[in-house]
């Protein structure tokens, strides 16, 4: 038998919810629905079961069902001083993994794709399949795991994952300064997990040993008179996702607030960032693919994944 | 159609291909003599049973679409390759394909600081990318032993790995957007600068595709910035045992160093004779562990270190005192399969992932089964991230020596994926392991990586009969390897 076959009966119930046949869509928290557009009124809404399954902090690894919450898997983790690559925005692990959004200090949580090891999911013709595998590093034939994340649900409706998880940093500070140039703020620092730009103020944060966090602050006042500070404010309520060149540009560009993700492309704003288009090329393999894996286009309908 | 008739007609028109692939190049770029076919028909892998057809010399994406079409038209297979240096068989052409030589694609286009990127030619190599880099204060993070020689288009193609990707992962983290031509003649740009590119992961996807979902032809490379402070421990042991327990301890303990490498007793003293490392040879393991980031961060981490080594019994602990003596380390760890030639004519280097945890367990295992089939083992692998490098010592002339190989070499990856391991860490499926997916992955699991890779290339024309196990579409065209050499002339 193969080592990956699903043994978890709560997974096969899903499955046998999910079916193979008609109109289908999965609900996580609905924190991000509007994410890819309408939904199709017909489709029938299933969510998926919830749980940790295994989660070994030695290992540095989590396999947790899709429906879990987002704020369950961090507080367990944090019992042991670890955390994931996952934006703790709310909502559920699935939800999160199907949006594929990065979290804002994804400089210091490092990406989500980059954080999903193995993937199990309901295919349209009601199977589970299990894409990647559960250890730490993996080339073991085609990457299905990256393939799905961020696919809305439009490929299959995802119910397990094995996440990579890591340890949460001996400190942090966030420092601010009104008078900084971003890019060289980010640039003198060893590691910054997050740095902010508003057009005007910069706030960085900084993570790891005590030591290296109080060099880093030194050379942050130095450079423009950073200080301390307990957080940066809210950020506006749309995100986009640039060039890091063409980002720090943005603030310029729009009305109301900006706030940029310096080094890194995404910023939020009071404006929305116009519709993304992919290239037609792009585009057709994106089809093909989309067909081969849900030929009657049963899985998620009305989601669009990009353009 | 059936796949005979596909072999009879693939086989058949060889001047028309041939002519048609010159029209597109040039003639001396298009190479069809035995001796450069012979070259191109293995790769660093023991696998045999390759045989290559015209070997193509393309120096710009539209040259590599123009064989593309070429190919398509005539309805031929392409295999692409970059230094051959793969250890799966993934380069090894099957069924005298087209092949396509990326050599002459080794240009490093543009280092875009402000998106963090540096675009390169597939054909760039791995070291002279890093060297590159280097006085502008970044590299790029993979880097796998065979640094010196293989291409980003093969580290691309196999996801690459290496010593340093504990802390920095493989080779998928480090590309940004990759420019395809794909077996129609299509290109491509998957991925992108942005910070989310729109749409599905097709380059995420398309990494580790081992050259069966396209050729790469410019990669955007993430760049890594160098670290302010190194420190370099090397940890001695008396037991193989105790080396991978105080691995699983420092991972354990929250500290991700940049990497956590063990090397066996007959490793080192293979190393020492061959390049004076200044390894210890009456250890049976040791460790050697790196830390990068502040200097007081790093110092931090090495006395953590040191503390967990001795509680585990390390015999002794050292700290590398300067960059030459750093330096010396790694050439020895990054020259060890060097070092093996000098031991036995052959060598075949496995590659499995287990757990951590697993780590002492399996290597157990793993000398319990080499001596078992009457076959030298010696380990020196990246014990950080739980990657196994089981290297099989033999001599291919003395009877039935390679079947033993073969069935020890069975058997460690089954004890693997017992371990709740998987196949390959780093070095991919190629030809070694299509043969064992099915003992990982289910019928499903198989069909839906099948309708990835179909979706990229409907008619299995880039470099068929490779990862997928036989019942699946683009493997079946194995038999294809039977066709004759004299077809080209």
């Amino acid at each position: 038998m193969s080592t990956l076959t699903v043994t978890d009966p709560v997974l096969h119930e899903f499955a046998a919810e999910v079916g193979a046949e008609g109109p289908v869509a999965v609900a996580g928290g609905r924190t991000r629905w509007a994410v890819g557009g309408a939904l199709d009124p017909d489709a029938r809404v299933v969510s998926a079961p919830a749980g940790i399954v295994a989660y070994s902090a030695p290992e540095m690894t989590v396999q947790v069902r899709a429906g879990t919450t987002v704020a369950e898997l961090a507080a367990e983790l944090s019992t042991h001083g670890q955390r994931t690559a996952l934006p703790e925005r709310g909502g559920t692990v699935g939800g999160a993994v199907a949006v594929g959004e990065n979290p804002v200090d994804v400089m210091g949580r490092g990406r989500l794709r980059d954080a999903v090891l193995q993937v199990r999911y309901v295919s349209a013709e009601g199977e589970l399949v299990t894409g990647g595998g559960p250890v730490v590093k993996n080339v073991t034939g085609y990457n299905l795991p990256k393939l799905m994340t961020g696919s809305l649900g439009t490929l299959g409706l995802m119910v397990e994952f094995v996440l990579r998880t890591n340890p949460v940093p001996a400190a942090s500070r966030w420092l601010s300064s009104a008078d900084a140039d971003p890019t060289a703020s980010l640039a003198t620092v060893h590691r910054a997990a997050d740095v902010r730009w508003d057009g005007v103020t910069t706030w960085v944060l900084l993570e790891g040993h005590g030591p290296d966090i109080e060099a880093d602050s030194a050379r942050l006042r130095d450079l423009a008179g950073f200080a301390e500070v307990d957080g940066p404010p809210p950020l506006p309520p749309h995100r986009w996702s640039l060039r890091p060149a063409d980002a720090l540009g943005l603030p310029a560009r729009t009305t109301g607030t900006t706030v940029v993700s310096v080094g890194v492309g995404l910023a939020w704003s009071d404006e929305a960032q116009p519709q993304r288009v992919v290239d037609a090329g792009v585009g057709a393999v994106a089809a093909r693919v989309k067909h081969s894996f849900d030929p009657t286009g049963r899985l998620n309908p009305g989601r669009r994944v990009g353009g | 159609m059936g796949l005979l008739d596909r072999l009879t007609r693939r086989a058949a028109p060889v001047a028309p291909l041939v002519a048609d692939l010159r029209a597109a190049l040039s003639d001396d770029r298009v190479r069809v003599d035995g001796a450069e076919r012979a070259l191109m028909a293995k790769d660093a892998s023991v696998f045999g049973g390759g045989v290559a057809g015209p070997t193509c010399f393309p120096t710009s994406t539209e040259e590599v679409q123009a064989i593309m079409r070429v190919a398509a038209r005539h309805d031929a297979a392409v295999v692409p390759r970059g230094a051959g240096t793969g250890l799966a068989g993934g380069a090894i052409p099957l069924g005298a394909p087209i092949v396509v030589s990326t050599g002459k694609m080794n240009r490093i286009l543009e280092v875009d600081e402000a998106n963090g990127v540096v675009w390169v030619e597939p054909g760039v190599i791995n070291l002279d990318l890093s060297r590159h880099l280097r006085p502008l204060g970044y590299h790029f993070a993979p880097d796998p032993s065979s640094q010196a020689v293989c291409t980003l288009g093969g580290n691309v193609a196999n996801n690459s790995g290496g010593p340093h990707c504990l802390a920095y992962g493989v080779t998928d983290a480090h590309v940004a957007a990759v420019e395809v031509v794909l077996a129609d003649g299509e290109v491509v740009m998957l991925g992108g600068l942005e910070a989310e590119p729109a749409g599905y992961d097709l380059r995420g996807a398309f990494v580790g595709g081992e050259g069966t979902l396209g050729i790469a032809t410019r990669i955007a490379v993430r760049l890594t910035r160098n670290p302010p402070a190194v420190r370099t421990l090397l940890l001695s042991f008396a037991a193989v045992r105790d080396a991978a327990e105080t691995v699983s301890a420092i991972i354990a303990a929250g500290i991700v160093p940049a990497a956590l490498e063990v090397m066996d007793q007959r490793i080192t003293v293979a190393v020492e004779n061959f390049v004076s490392a200044g390894y210890p040879v009456d250890a049976a393991a040791v460790l050697l562990a790196e830390i990068e980031g502040l200097d007081d961060g790093v110092d931090i981490d090495a006395a953590r270190i040191e503390e967990i080594g001795r509680a585990n019994g390390a015999t002794d602990v050292r700290r590398a005192g300067s960059d030459h003596e750093r330096e010396l380390l790694w050439k020895g760890r990054k020259t060890a399969f060097g070092a093996i030639a000098q031991l036995a004519p052959d060598y075949y280097l496995h590659d499995t992932v287990v757990p951590r945890s697993a780590l002492a367990d399996v290597l157990e295992q793993v000398y319990e089964i080499a001596d078992r089939h009457g076959v030298v083992v010696m380990n020196v692998f990246h014990a950080g991230d739980g990657n196994l490098h089981p290297l099989l010592l033999f001599d291919a002339r003395e009877d039935g020596t390679l079947e033993r190989v073969h069935a020890a070499g069975a058997e460690i990856l089954r004890a693997s994926l017992a371990a709740g391991g998987v196949l390959s860490g780093e070095h991919g499926v190629g030809v070694e392991k299509q043969r064992f997916m099915d003992e990982l992955f289910t019928d499903a699991d198989l069909d839906h990586q099948n309708r990835l890779r179909r979706a990229f290339d409907p008619a299995c024309r880039a470099n068929p009969g490779k990862v997928l196990p036989m019942g699946h579409s683009c493997a079946d065209i194995q038999a294809l390897r039977s066709v004759p050499t004299e077809v080209w002339g």
